[in-house]
């Protein structure tokens, strides 16, 4: 067991790597760069242009530039932006508790949503209630997030004038501010997840009880209840646990239309924002962190596979 | 549609804030509009004005970017030589300058007499060094430090701080327009002592002589100033400015969540612009707490056609493109929905420096009679040998107002037989398609702070010479590059405006190089608790916020 | 059922009357599963019904639509809803009705294409992974981790804004769309068939000679269909509003061609209080598309499993 564990961890490098090389390359073959950006639009002439790619070491050739990002990643330095002349880690640090925030609250609703309704609409499965749960989960696939965070918008202004706060508050200053600024985003992006693990779970919940252990402990007199959960539950939840865990680390930088709806000064407007800008240093920064939380979370999924589903075992 | 909107904003008109509707109806001039300012209200010291802003400032050196998201959030933190009246934007007023400026007999030496009791924030009094500091990072930039507008001041030869408090600026020759260069709303004074330890020390810092103090900022979020005690303006009443005690600046980028932040009253006003239909949502849903000024913008979208591809080397194609689009019928329609409005040649309709509408109507493409300017396209277009001319047509992907422009174009384009095929883009792509030429014909823009010849013409000089990097339908042409240059040595203001319409003739008509869709219209919807700010023909100027203040509810 | 090309020369009389033997049974079973569906899964059904009526709009648009889709007109001006504008005008003045038919075919293009070849690339990766194991599937984790990790937007640059996007290049846009697709797809299925592969039957099949082609592909993937027809149909929809966030970012179709995702997220938005119809129009349509996928897949995953059957 912690050979497998050591060896998974050393797995991650590899994938890291090939992130870091994918993205490097991915960007600068990319038509457009951070300067004719910078000017666009105002009658810049094409010596400043020059002059500015220069500066900002743009003109070395590519092997150069990746040399120079390796070599200072190596020293833990992720650089600086180019648009704004900070520090990465300065601008990924006002954005991280905002985004993580969100991402453990839309979840936190999602699966507070999709595992009761999910057992529920697979036990009464083909009657009313089971259809009911499943227009209403589909009904989070088929409005877009966007969609349902503007409504709810719009419905609280024109019934109290009142929108979410703006400007981002920690939850350790003042709780409340912090919530009336989270919440409404985080239903609107945790009933849109909420469809996605709802429907794994009935779907798994509905073979499970079709096992051959189900029936027996079910032959053996246990409460349906007991069976359901005890027993039909526990192994449902293994490719569950998989589509909420891989969202969760989406969550964290995916939310870009969402964190633009309500204005949220998160991780996925930033990367957005470093992508349009043809922010190298930031953008390489940013997918290198999300693609760490990523592989994080997924070992951690592996770690709790091995758990709950006695059936695999890794030696 | 007109009746409708009309109707709709009567009850704001009421509380005599707006002449929206007037401004609709009569198109007069920028200042249509004076609110408060005229209100006779006597302005009141206090509160915090929180505004939005649809980016983020890149750097914190005004001499260095380009963007109007750092002058609204940084403005205010510093002051400029001379500046825009705040309560008549067409004339220029002194800011630290102490009286307008002298010219010698020659017209080649600008002398400036400076005001003695102007600080810069860490206590330190401002002087003729400073200034001289200041305009010689803007004009003469040391290697590895940008200075995008050196170009419009190419014409000093040299800044000297005579005396303690006077600068002289020596001039090569004569020059329109350099005086009201000198409130380009870009030069924030800088300290000479805080540039000699660090040149590029403003890039990360801010230290002015401003109305406010650097108060803090969040990244991507907020920035915060407060009152300077220590701020040297004073209203006619003797009162100290700035009256407000403090401001706060959000940063909004998506559109709908600007209008939410004014709607629940999080923010009072955006000092770039909203579409008619944000204005309509707001003074429907806050009718007693809202104001409406209106304006005539130096913005424009250019038709560019890529005069080095074919068939877009043959003047009569380029001409039948402009032909082909009915300015008048699409700036009638698309100002109900987008922030497009009138007709104009390269100079901005109704400014000091317009063309008459008689004169514009015989410019091919901009007379009214839409009908005989189809026909006469299609008749070009057969002559060229193209009757059935289709191309890509490069654009941004900004929604406001290219996507309904361009979507506009190409419905007048396909009238005449031309199809148009709609290549959007990331601005930053589109920018690298335009600068290295890889397109057929794309929709440009420019936007200014002054209705200045060599501003607006910046983008007429020939490719290879002066309009490197700005001329992107790639024509050389020395006659032109002639006419434009004798418009700027000409200090006779009615020899000028006449070259400059020769010049109009000349790009737009007979060469057809490049020409104008239609000029924007600036709207800005805000609470009218504020007071004291006057809309202009661009968002780049009247921005340090002196005079803003708040009434009392 | 078309015979397999150089099989057809050689077949005898009678091999031809068996095959049309077989043939007709087994359209006399198709006929019968579907109406065994329509009688027991109205949902299902409903969802069959929505999907039908959308191919049949994408098919005839031409013939639907009472209005050419991009014909400005601007003295029909943001007309509401009524007898000329059947679903409304939009803010130039085109038929919102003509545009919703005539969107139609980019939603049906770019929503099946990406999320059928995303699925079917998930599903072979994750069956195949889940069975050889060992460094294949260790590779195969690796690359689709690389790809799951990977933020969306730089996927979506990669693709369109280096190869181009637009009306002409919309293979490029579906691309996009569909790389997201693969390695989510591949996780899941990965981990269905996990539990399959050390079922005994898989053991038995593979003590009898069967090839890991055949055994991937006859015994595991059949039983980790569940997941992925529930994938299938909830991607469908993802597809169709992705390809509205990457036209949103210049990275789709653009105008003035109709798409449901445009008109929702354009000027459906900035249209919203004084001409809700543009937003409702596409939106409606979204909906009923996303609704009739999911409702015939999870219904067709019901009827096809054979477990579930037996219950």
């Amino acid at each position: 067991m912690r050979r497998y564990i050591v060896g998974r961890l050393l797995l991650m490098i590899p994938t890291l790597i090939g992130v870091a090389i994918l993205t490097f390359v991915i960007m600068r073959a990319v038509p457009g760069d951070i300067v004719a950006l910078r000017y666009a639009g105002s009658n810049v002439p094409q010596e400043i242009i020059d002059q500015e790619r220069h500066i900002l070491g743009l003109d070395k050739p590519m092997w150069a530039q990746f040399a120079d990002w390796m070599s200072s990643i190596s020293r833990f330095d992720l650089g600086q932006s180019l648009w704004t002349g900070h520090s990465v880690v300065d601008e990924v640090q006002v954005r991280m508790p905002l985004s993580i925030e969100l991402a453990v609250l839309a979840t936190l609703f999602a699966v507070a949503l999709a595992i009761p309704l999910g057992v529920m609409a697979a036990v009464k499965q083909d009657t009313w209630l089971d259809y009911a749960i499943r227009i209403f989960s589909i009904g989070g696939l088929a409005m877009p997030s966007f969609w349902i965070g503007i409504m709810m918008v719009l419905v609280t202004l024109t019934l109290w004038g009142w929108a979410p706060p703006l400007v981002f508050t920690s939850f350790f200053e003042d709780p409340v501010a912090n919530l009336a600024q989270l919440v409404l985003p985080a239903i609107a992006v945790g009933y849109r997840y909420s469809a996605v693990s709802m429907r794994m779970t009935r779907s798994t919940v509905l073979e499970v009880l079709r096992e051959d252990y189900v029936r027996t402990a079910r032959a053996k007199g246990l409460r349906e209840t007991l069976v359901v959960v005890r027993h039909a539950l526990r192994n449902a939840l293994l490719p569950v646990v998989t589509v909420v865990s891989l969202e969760f680390a989406f969550l964290i930088g995916g939310l870009v239309v969402t964190e633009q709806v309500f204005n949220l000064n998160g991780i996925g407007k930033l990367l957005v924002d470093a992508v349009a800008h043809r922010d190298y240093p930031l953008i390489q920064a940013l997918v290198l962190l999300l693609a760490t939380v990523f592989v994080l979370v997924n070992f951690v999924v592996d770690m709790v596979y091995v758990v709950l589903d006695p059936r695999i075992r890794y030696s | 549609m007109v009746a409708v909107l009309r109707s709709r904003i009567a009850p704001v008109l009421v509380l005599a804030l707006v002449l929206a509707a007037c401004a609709q109806q009569t198109a007069k001039p920028a200042t249509t509009v004076t609110p408060s300012v005229a209100g006779g209200e006597k302005p009141i010291s206090g509160g915090t004005l929180t505004f939005i802003v649809n980016a983020e400032p890149p750097s914190y050196d005004g001499h260095r970017e380009t963007t109007f998201a750092l002058l609204h959030p940084i403005a205010p933190h510093y002051s400029l030589l001379y500046k825009f009246d705040p309560s008549d934007l067409t004339k220029v007023i002194p800011d630290v300058a102490a009286e307008q400026p002298t010219v010698s007999a020659d017209k080649t030496t600008v002398t400036v007499k400076l005001r003695q009791d102007v600080k810069f924030h860490d206590g330190t009094g401002m002087t003729s060094e400073d200034i001289k500091a200041t305009y010689d990072k803007i004009i003469f930039p040391p290697t590895g430090v940008l200075s995008p507008r050196a170009g419009a001041y190419a014409v000093v030869s040299a800044v000297n701080a005579t005396d303690k408090y006077t600068v002289e600026f020596k001039l090569k020759y004569p020059s329109a327009s350099f005086l009201t260069n000198l409130a380009s709303p870009w030069n924030f004074i800088y300290s000479a002592a805080k540039l000699k330890t660090d040149i590029h020390f403003y890039e990360k810092n801010i230290m002015g002589t401003g109305p406010f103090l650097y108060d803090g900022n969040t990244k991507g979020q907020d920035w915060k100033g407060k009152k300077n005690p220590d701020y040297f303006g004073k209203d006619k009443d003797g009162t100290k400015l700035p009256y407000l005690d403090a401001y706060k600046a959000l940063i909004i980028t998506d559109a709908n969540a600007g209008v939410t932040a004014i709607r629940s009253k999080q923010a009072m006003i955006e000092f770039r612009g909203f579409t008619p239909s944000q204005r309509d949502d707001l003074s429907r849903s806050l009718p007693n707490d809202l104001a409406i000024q209106e304006a005539p913008w130096i913005c424009v979208n250019y038709i560019v056609p890529n005069t080095t591809k074919k068939p877009f080397d043959d003047p009569r194609v380029r001409r039948a493109l402009s032909l082909a689009v009915d300015r008048w019928g699409g700036g009638e329609a698309l100002s109900k929905t987008t922030i497009v409005k009138d007709v104009g040649g390269l100079m901005r309709p109704k400014g000091p420096f317009a063309m008459s509408d008689a004169d514009l109507a015989k410019i091919s493409g901009f007379g009214k009679d839409a009908a005989a300017n189809k026909t006469a396209a299609k008749a070009l277009l057969a002559a060229a040998g193209v009757p059935n001319l289709s191309f890509k047509f490069l654009n941004r992907n900004i929604t406001t107002p290219y996507e309904p422009v361009a979507v506009y174009l190409i419905n007048e384009w396909k009238s005449v037989g031309i199809t148009a095929t709609h290549d959007v883009k990331e601005t930053s792509a589109y920018q690298a398609d335009l600068r290295a030429g890889t397109f057929e014909v794309a929709l440009d823009f420019n936007c200014d702070f002054l209705d200045e010849p060599d501003l607006q013409l910046a983008k007429f000089w020939s490719a290879s010479k002066a309009g490197k990097g700005l001329n992107f339908a790639y024509y050389d042409d020395t006659k032109l590059d002639g006419l434009i240059d004798a418009q700027s040595r000409e200090t006779d203001p009615a020899k000028r405006l006449a070259l400059v319409g020769d010049i109009q003739r000349y790009a737009m008509d007979e060469m057809a190089y490049q020409y104008p869709v239609l000029w924007w219209y600036r709207i800005i919807p805000y609470l009218s608790v504020v007071r004291g700010w006057k809309i202009g023909s661009n968002h780049y100027t009247n921005q340090d916020l002196t005079t803003v203040w708040l009434a009392k509810k | 059922m078309a015979p397999r090309p150089g099989t057809e020369r050689a077949s005898s009389a009678e091999e031809i009357a068996k095959r049309r033997y077989f043939e007709s049974t087994g359209r006399r079973r198709f006929l019968r599963f579907w109406t065994e569906f329509i009688r027991r899964r109205p949902l299902g059904t409903a969802g069959a019904v929505l999907i039908i009526v959308m191919l049949l709009a994408a098919a005839f648009a031409d013939v639907v639509a009472p209005y050419d889709p991009t014909a400005i007109n601007f003295s029909d001006l943001l007309k509401p809803p009524g007898t000329d504008h059947l679903l409304g005008a939009d803010n130039f003045g085109r038929d919102v009705f003509s545009r919703v038919i005539f969107g139609s075919r980019t939603a049906l293009l770019v929503g099946f294409s990406a999320s059928l070849v995303g699925c079917t690339l998930g599903l072979v990766l994750g069956v195949a992974g889940a069975y050889l194991g060992g460094r294949t599937d260790q590779i195969i984790q690796r690359l689709m981790d690389v790809l799951l990790s990977f933020p969306l937007i730089v996927i979506a640059i990669a693709v369109v804004a280096a190869l181009g996007a637009g009306e002409d290049k919309i293979v490029n846009v579906i691309a996009a769309i569909t790389v997201p697709i693969i390695p989510r797809v591949a996780r899941v299925v990965r981990s269905s068939a996990l539990s399959i592969v050390q079922m005994p039957y898989i053991e038995a099949t593979r003590s009898v000679g069967a090839g890991p082609i055949r055994i991937m592909f006859r015994h595991i993937a059949p039983n980790v269909f569940a997941p992925y027809l529930i994938m299938l149909t909830a991607f469908l929809g993802q597809a169709i509003l992705l390809e509205a966030s990457l036209s949103f970012l210049g990275l789709g179709v653009f105008e003035p061609t109709p798409s449901w995702g445009l008109m929702l997220r354009g000027a459906g938005m900035q249209f919203l209080e004084q001409a809700p119809w543009l937003a409702i129009a596409p939106g409606v349509a979204i909906s009923m598309a996303v609704f009739g996928f999911n409702l015939f897949g999870d219904s067709l995953r019901d009827a096809l499993d054979p477990r579930l059957r037996m219950g």
